[in-house]
C-alpha cells in the first residue's frame, strides 16, 4: 500500500522543525493571537475607529501607546481588534476548504469512475487560477467585502485538501477492516462518515493548518489592495494601505506594525503546520 | 514520440483554456443584476452606451453564441472596451505591458540567481551558514510580497533616500533603477522557496552512492558538485521555477500597487476597484493563459532535464 | 615478499568512530601482491568494506584512523588531497556493489567511463573515447551504449561498465566491494569469469570484498576472514577453506549452504555480532564460540602464522559437513 503524501504548497514541504523550542514557541504565539483576538474589544485601550485629527501622525505617547495613523485612530487599538478580521477571513477559508474538500476528495475517491473524473478535472481547472486571481474576479463581480473573497479562496484552496482526501481516501478503501464492513452490508455514507473521515482527519488537518497561514497572506494582500475588509473595518492588511501614505512623510508605526504581525503570525502559523504534518507524516510510515 | 507528446499537452492547454475563459465570461451572469447594467456600473446609462455595450457582448444573441463570438474576439485580440477609459483594452494593456514585463524578468534572475546559490552553499558548506540559511528563509516564506515593499520603502526610499517612493521611470536604465525595490520585495519569499527547493534537492543527491562513486574515482570535489550534485538536482528546481514565475505573475497586482508603478498588475486592482469588468476579463485571462503555457513548457523541458522521464509517461498531472 | 611487489599493503590499521566504545577497525593487516586476487570475507557489519574504502582514502567522516594503507608503496593516509586525486583516478579504482546506484542516472554512460579521464587524465577525450572503447570490446559490450543511459540497460551490462570504468586509467589495484551481490545468479557466474579473466590480461591486483565464501574460493589466491574489525585468520585460499584454523572461519563455512548437499541443516552462528556501542576485551568471537575457554574472554589472541586464536595449536577443527568444502 503507498501511502498518500501530503500535498503542501510550494516551498514548505521542506521546512523540517526539528528543534521543539522553536515549535512551542511558534504554538504558544499562535495562542496567543487567538486568545487576543476572542478579548480584542476589552483589550483595546480606545475606539479604534475613533478619528482624533489632532492626535494625527503622533508618537508613541501615553494616549496612543503606538501612536496614531493619519486619522488619527489608535495604532494599538487596531491592531488589536484587527487580529479578529485578520484570522476570522482565513478561518473562514479553512474551514470551507476543509469540509468542501473532504466531500469532494472522498466522493471522488471512494465512487471512483465518472464522478472522480469529473471532480478530478474540476480541481485541475481550479488550479489553473492562482487563488488571488480568483479572489480578484470574485470581488469585481460582488462587490468588497469579506465573503466574496473567502468563497474565492475557499475554492482556489479546495483542491489542495481534495486531492490529498482523495489519495487518503484511495488507499484506506484498500485496508480489509473497511471491507469487513462493507461485507457486513454497511452503506458507503455510513462507513465513510463513522470510519473513514476519522481516519484521515488527522492528516487532513495537519494540511488546513499548512493552508491557514497561505490564507492569512492572501486575505492580508487583498485587504492591502482595498478590495478585502470594508473600508471602516480594522484590519492588518488594510492598516499597510492606510499607513503607506504615514510612511512616506516618516511616521512608519501604523504601517511597520502590522506587516510584523502579519508575519511573525504566518511564521508561527508555518512552523506550528509543518510540525503537525511531519509528526502525521511519520505516524503514516 | 514527441509529436504525440505535444499535440496531447497543447490539446489539454487547449481545453483548459476554453474552460478558464468561459468561466471567465460567464461570471458575466454570475453577478447581481443584469449584464449591462453590471457592466455600465452605475455609470450614466445613456441608450448608446447600453447598446454599445450590447452589441460589443453580443448581449442579443443565445448564451453559448454570445461567448463563442466573445472568445472570436479576445483570440484575434479585440480584448473589448474599457468602461472606464472608454478605449480599447488591449491599446491599455499594451501600454503597461512592458514596465511589468521588466519587473517579472528582474525578479526571475534574482530568484534564480539568489535560490540557487544560496540553497547550494546552504547544502555543500552545512553548519552555521546552513543554520543562518535556514532562518532567513523561514522569515521570508512568512513575508508576502507587499510587507516586503512597505518595509523596504521605508527603509531605502524613506530612511536612506536612495530609490525613488513611486512610479515606474522612463527609459531602460531608469526603468531598471525605479524597478530595484520593486523586483526584490516581489522575489524575496519565491527565493525563500527555491532556496528550501535547491538546498533539500541536493542534500538528497549529496547522500546517493553515485556521488560518492564520483568522488572515489578521483573527479574533484567542485566538479562532482557542479556534474552530478546541482545537474541531477535540477529537477524539482526547474518545476519550482515554473511555479516562480507564475506566482510572480500574481504578486505583480500587491507590488505594482505598493509602489505606484502603473503597471499591468495595478491595472487590474484599480479595474476592479472602479469596475471596468472588460479590463478585469482581459488580464485575468492573459494570466491564467501564461499560468498553463508555463506548466507546459516545465513538461516539456522535464525530459531534457531527466532522461528517465520519457515524452508520454507524464501525461495530464 | 617485499613492499616492492605489493600493489596494496595495511599495516595496523585502526579507524575509530564519535560514539562507539571499540574501534570499527582494530589492528588490520592485509597485502594484496601485483596480479593476486584476495579475498576479504566476513559477516555484514564486520568493516571489510571499511577496509576496502580507506584504500582510496574514502573515510567516514570524524573518524579517527591510526596505522598505514599503503598502495603502490604510498601511505594513503598521510597524502594530501590533491594527491588522493592522482591516486584514485590512476593508481586504484574500485568496483561497487549496486552498478544502478552507483552510475549517476542523468549522464550517458559514455560521459561516466571518460569522466575521470577527461577530467584528471592529461588525455584528452578522443584518447579517452579510444580506451573506452577498447575496454567496452574487453568486457563484452559494444559501442552503442556510450551513447546510452543507464536505465536502457541491465544491471549485470552496467556492472561490465563499471568494470571497464575502473580499468580506464590501467590501475595496479583494483578494489570490488561484494561486486556481484546485487545481481542474479547466472550473470554473478560471468562477472566472477570475466574479473578472473581481466586479471589475467591486465595484471591487476584485485581486493575482493564479499560474505559468499563459495565465490571467495572460486576466485582468489589467498583470503582473509575478518570478524568485528580483526583479521582472525589468513591463508592461500586452498589451505584456508579445506582446514580451517579459527573456530569462526569453521562456523562460516558450515553456515554456507551448497548445492551439492542441499538437505543438509546448515548450522547457524548462533548469538549476534558485537556490538559497537559495547567495548570488547578478549577474543571478539569467545562469545560464540564452542571452544571458548576462560582465557579466550580475557585475553586478546594476537595473530600467530596468520591464525588469530588462542586455542589454534591444539584445536582440531571438526565442522559439520567435512569432505563438502569450497575448494579452491
Amino acid at each position: 500500500m503507498t501511502a498518500a503524501a501530503l500535498t503542501r504548497r510550494p516551498g514548505l514541504k521542506h521546512i523540517r522543525t526539528r528543534r521543539n523550542g522553536l515549535y512551542l514557541t511558534c504554538l504558544a504565539f499562535v495562542g496567543l493571537v487567538v486568545v487576543v483576538a476572542l478579548i480584542a474589544p476589552w483589550l483595546a485601550p480606545a475606539d479604534p475607529n475613533a478619528t482624533d485629527l489632532g492626535a494625527a501622525l503622533t508618537d508613541p505617547s501615553p494616549g496612543h501607546p503606538l501612536g496614531a495613523d493619519i486619522a488619527g485612530r489608535d495604532t494599538l487599538s487596531r491592531l488589536l481588534l484587527g487580529s479578529r478580521t485578520s484570522l476570522l477571513g482565513p478561518l473562514g477559508i479553512v474551514a470551507f476548504s476543509t469540509v468542501l474538500g473532504v466531500v469532494v476528495g472522498v466522493t471522488a475517491g471512494w465512487r471512483g469512475g465518472w464522478i472522480d473524473t469529473a471532480l478530478s478535472r474540476s480541481s485541475e481547472l481550479l488550479l489553473a487560477f492562482p487563488g488571488l486571481l480568483l479572489a480578484i474576479l470574485f470581488v469585481a463581480l460582488y462587490g468588497e467585502g469579506l465573503l466574496a473573497p473567502v468563497v474565492a479562496l475557499s475554492l482556489a484552496y479546495l483542491p489542495f485538501v481534495s486531492r490529498l482526501a482523495r489519495s487518503l481516501t484511495l488507499s484506506e478503501r484498500q485496508r480489509p477492516y473497511l471491507a469487513a464492513y462493507r461485507v457486513q452490508g454497511f452503506s458507503g455514507l455510513s462507513i465513510c462518515v463513522r470510519h473513514l473521515i476519522p481516519n484521515i482527519a488527522p492528516v487532513v488537518l495537519a494540511q488546513s493548518t499548512v493552508n491557514f497561514g497561505y490564507a492569512l497572506l492572501d486575505m492580508a494582500a487583498l485587504s492591502f489592495l482595498g478590495l478585502g475588509v470594508p473600508p471602516l473595518t480594522p484590519d492588518w492588511g488594510s492598516m499597510i494601505n492606510a499607513g503607506q501614505t504615514a510612511l512616506l512623510q516618516g511616521k512608519p508605526l501604523s504601517a511597520v506594525l502590522p506587516c510584523v504581525l502579519i508575519v511573525v503570525t504566518v511564521v508561527a502559523f508555518n512552523v506550528v503546520g509543518e510540525h503537525w504534518a511531519d509528526r502525521v507524516a511519520r505516524r503514516e510510515r | 514520440m514527441i509529436a504525440g507528446f505535444l499535440t496531447r499537452r497543447l490539446a489539454g492547454l487547449a481545453a483548459t483554456l476554453v474552460a478558464a475563459s468561459f468561466l471567465v465570461f460567464g461570471a458575466l451572469y454570475l453577478a447581481p443584476g443584469s449584464p449591462e447594467t453590471f457592466l455600465l456600473a452605475g455609470r450614466a446609462a445613456n441608450p448608446e452606451a447600453l447598446a454599445a455595450i450590447r452589441a460589443q457582448y453580443h448581449l442579443d444573441d443565445p448564451f453559448l453564441i454570445q461567448y463563442v463570438k466573445w472568445l472570436g474576439q479576445m483570440v484575434t485580440g479585440d480584448l473589448g472596451q474599457s468602461v472606464q477609459y472608454r478605449s480599447p483594452v488591449l491599446g491599455l494593456i499594451e501600454a503597461r505591458l512592458p514596465g511589468t514585463l521588466l519587473l517579472i524578468a528582474m525578479s526571475a534572475l534574482l530568484v534564480v540567481l539568489f535560490g540557487v546559490g544560496l540553497g547550494w552553499i546552504s547544502a555543500v558548506r552545512g553548519g552555521a551558514t546552513d543554520s543562518a540559511v535556514l532562518v532567513g528563509t523561514t522569515v521570508a516564506l512568512g513575508t508576502p510580497s507587499f510587507v516586503a515593499a512597505i518595509v523596504l520603502l521605508w527603509l531605502f526610499s524613506v530612511k536612506l533616500g536612495w530609490f525613488p517612493t513611486i512610479g515606474g521611470g522612463q527609459g531602460l536604465a531608469d526603468m531598471i533603477y525605479h524597478l530595484t525595490l520593486p523586483s526584490v520585495a516581489l522575489s524575496l519569499y519565491w527565493i525563500g522557496v527555491l532556496t528550501r527547493v535547491t538546498r533539500t534537492s541536493m542534500l538528497d543527491e549529496l547522500g546517493r552512492e553515485h556521488v560518492e562513486v564520483a568522488r572515489s574515482r578521483g573527479i574533484p570535489e567542485r566538479t562532482v558538485i557542479r556534474r552530478h550534485v546541482l545537474r541531477n538536482a535540477l529537477g524539482p528546481i526547474s518545476t519550482m521555477s515554473g511555479l516562480t514565475i507564475s506566482g510572480l505573475v500574481i504578486s505583480t497586482v500587491l507590488v505594482e500597487s505598493a509602489f505606484g508603478l502603473g503597471g499591468l498588475g495595478e491595472f487590474l486592482a484599480r479595474s476592479v476597484s472602479v469596475k471596468d469588468f472588460p479590463v478585469v476579463q482581459a488580464i485575468s485571462l492573459l494570466i491564467v493563459a501564461l499560468f498553463v503555457v508555463v506548466n507546459l513548457v516545465v513538461d516539456l523541458l522535464y525530459p531534457l532535464i531527466d532522461p528517465r522521464v520519457g515524452y508520454g509517461a507524464r501525461g495530464a498531472r | 615478499m617485499s613492499a616492492a611487489t605489493h600493489v596494496l599493503e595495511i599495516d595496523g590499521l585502526t579507524l575509530r568512530l564519535p560514539r562507539t566504545a571499540r574501534p570499527v577497525l582494530d589492528g588490520v593487516d592485509l597485502t594484496v601482491g601485483a596480479s593476486e586476487i584476495v579475498a576479504l570475507v566476513g559477516e555484514s557489519g564486520s568493516g571489510k568494506s571499511m577496509t576496502l574504502r580507506t584504500a582510496l582514502g574514502l573515510l567516514p567522516r570524524q573518524a579517527a584512523v591510526g596505522g598505514s594503507v599503503r598502495v603502490a608503496g604510498e601511505d594513503v593516509l598521510t597524502m594530501t588531497p590533491a594527491r588522493l586525486r592522482d591516486l584514485r583516478a590512476g593508481t586504484a579504482s574500485m568496483i561497487f556493489q549496486d552498478p544502478r546506484a552507483a552510475i549517476n542516472p542523468l549522464r550517458r554512460l559514455g560521459d561516466f567511463l571518460t569522466e575521470s579521464a577527461r577530467i584528471n587524465g592529461g588525455a584528452g577525450g578522443e584518447r579517452a573515447v579510444v580506451r573506452a572503447r577498447h575496454l567496452l570490446a574487453a568486457v563484452g559490450l559494444t559501442d552503442r551504449v556510450l551513447s546510452q543511459y543507464p536505465h536502457e540497460l541491465s544491471g549485470g551490462m552496467l556492472q561490465r561498465i563499471m568494470i571497464a570504468s575502473a580499468l580506464m586509467n590501467d590501475p595496479g589495484l583494483l578494489l570490488c566491494d561484494e561486486p556481484t551481490t546485487a545481481l542474479d545468479v547466472t550473470t554473478q557466474a560471468e562477472i566472477v569469469a570475466l574479473l578472473a579473466d581481466l586479471r589475467n590480461t591486465f595484471g591487476t591486483g584485485m581486493l575482493f570484498v564479499t560474505h559468499d565464501l563459495g565465490l571467495a574460493a572460486a576466485i582468489s589466491d589467498r583470503v582473509f576472514v575478518m570478524y568485528a574489525g580483526r583479521i582472525v585468520e589468513h591463508g592461500p585460499a586452498g589451505s584456508l577453506f579445506g582446514a580451517p584454523r579459527h573456530p569462526y572461519t569453521a562456523a562460516l563455512l558450515d553456515s554456507t549452504p551448497r548445492l551439492e548437499a542441499p538437505s543438509e541443516r546448515l548450522a547457524a552462528i548462533p548469538g549476534q555480532p558485537p556490538d559497537l556501542r559495547a567495548p570488547l576485551s578478549g577474543c571478539p568471537f569467545a562469545a560464540r564460540c564452542a571452544y571458548a575457554i576462560e582465557r579466550c574472554r580475557a585475553e586478546r589472541p594476537e595473530p600467530e602464522n596468520g591464525v588469530a586464536c588462542h586455542r589454534a595449536g591444539e584445536l582440531v577443527l571438526a565442522t559439520v559437513r567435512e569432505g563438502d568444502r569450497p575448494r579452491a
